[in-house]
């Protein structure tokens, strides 16, 4: 790898069976690139989580993604009604999300701990009324 | 034990092959809920699921399962196959219930790689 990849993804806000489209072509991209089952891994399912929770709670939003020989960094930012509590959000088992999200299978109170689970680092920024940006990274090496 | 043999055990109706249906599967999980699949699954390659939407592919992929199989004779529309075969994941549709199709498998050999 030359230089970092760096790969940007529009996620919509209101289609569902869309979501995980983003974090499908970069699990694709990482494997290609010929990084370990493990990593693509944690990058795919931190990913993903992070993705559905902007179609989820956020409206949508932006995901960028950096691939460096060391680490893949992601940013996924939405301009949704963010977090009050993060401290809150991050207990196993809390959720907002309505009934019928849970009917499509998702709102266990587990995404933002299982973003956790899978990064080597997890930071989130969130104002309430303007959105949540969270940060995450997975090494490489 | 191979897809061949989830779908001879279950009755099941092959959907699309994914990769090959001689793969071979050594766990499997059952779970309606996507979220608890992505948080407690470890390296099962088989899921049983009675929910039915895209979202169930996409979870299967993020977790390298080679094999998706919906209980109690639910049907995905073609654009839910058509995408797990896009992916390599096989797809089966079996008229038993969630507790049943588990128990069959369980009886065969196909294991939850959950020791507690």
């Amino acid at each position: 790898m030359a230089e970092n990849i760096k790969l940007e993804y529009i996620v919509p806000g209101d289609d569902f069976t869309r979501a995980g489209e983003a974090s499908s072509e970069v699990k694709s991209m990482l494997k290609k690139l010929g990084l370990s089952s493990s990593v693509v891994r944690k990058v795919a399912i931190a990913m993903y989580e992070g993705e559905i929770n902007m179609v989820i709670h956020g409206g949508g939003g932006k995901i960028n993604v950096e691939i460096s020989p060391e680490k893949v960094d992601m940013i996924l930012a939405d301009q949704g009604p963010g977090i009050p509590n993060i401290d809150l959000a991050m207990q196993e088992g809390w959720s907002t999300a309505p009934d019928e999200v849970r009917n499509l299978g998702f709102g266990a109170g587990m995404g933002l701990p299982n973003m956790k689970k899978y990064s080597d680092e997890m930071k989130i920024e969130s104002q309430v009324g303007k959105g949540t940006t969270v940060y995450m990274t997975v090494l490489v090496s | 034990m191979t897809v061949n043999d989830i779908k001879n055990i279950l009755k099941a109706q092959v959907l699309c092959e994914g990769e090959s249906l001689d793969n071979q599967v050594h766990t499997a999980c059952g779970s309606d809920m996507m979220s608890d699949v992505l948080a407690f699954v470890k390296d099962q390659s088989v899921l049983l699921t009675g929910l039915v939407n895209s979202q169930v592919v996409r979870t299967a992929e993020m977790m390298d399962m080679v094999c998706i199989v919906f209980v109690r004779g639910k049907q995905p529309d073609q654009t839910i196959v058509d995408l797990a075969q896009e992916r390599g994941i096989a797809v089966l549709t079996t008229p038993y219930r969630m507790f049943t199709a588990c128990g069959l498998l369980y009886e065969n050999g196909l294991k939850g790689g959950c020791d507690i």
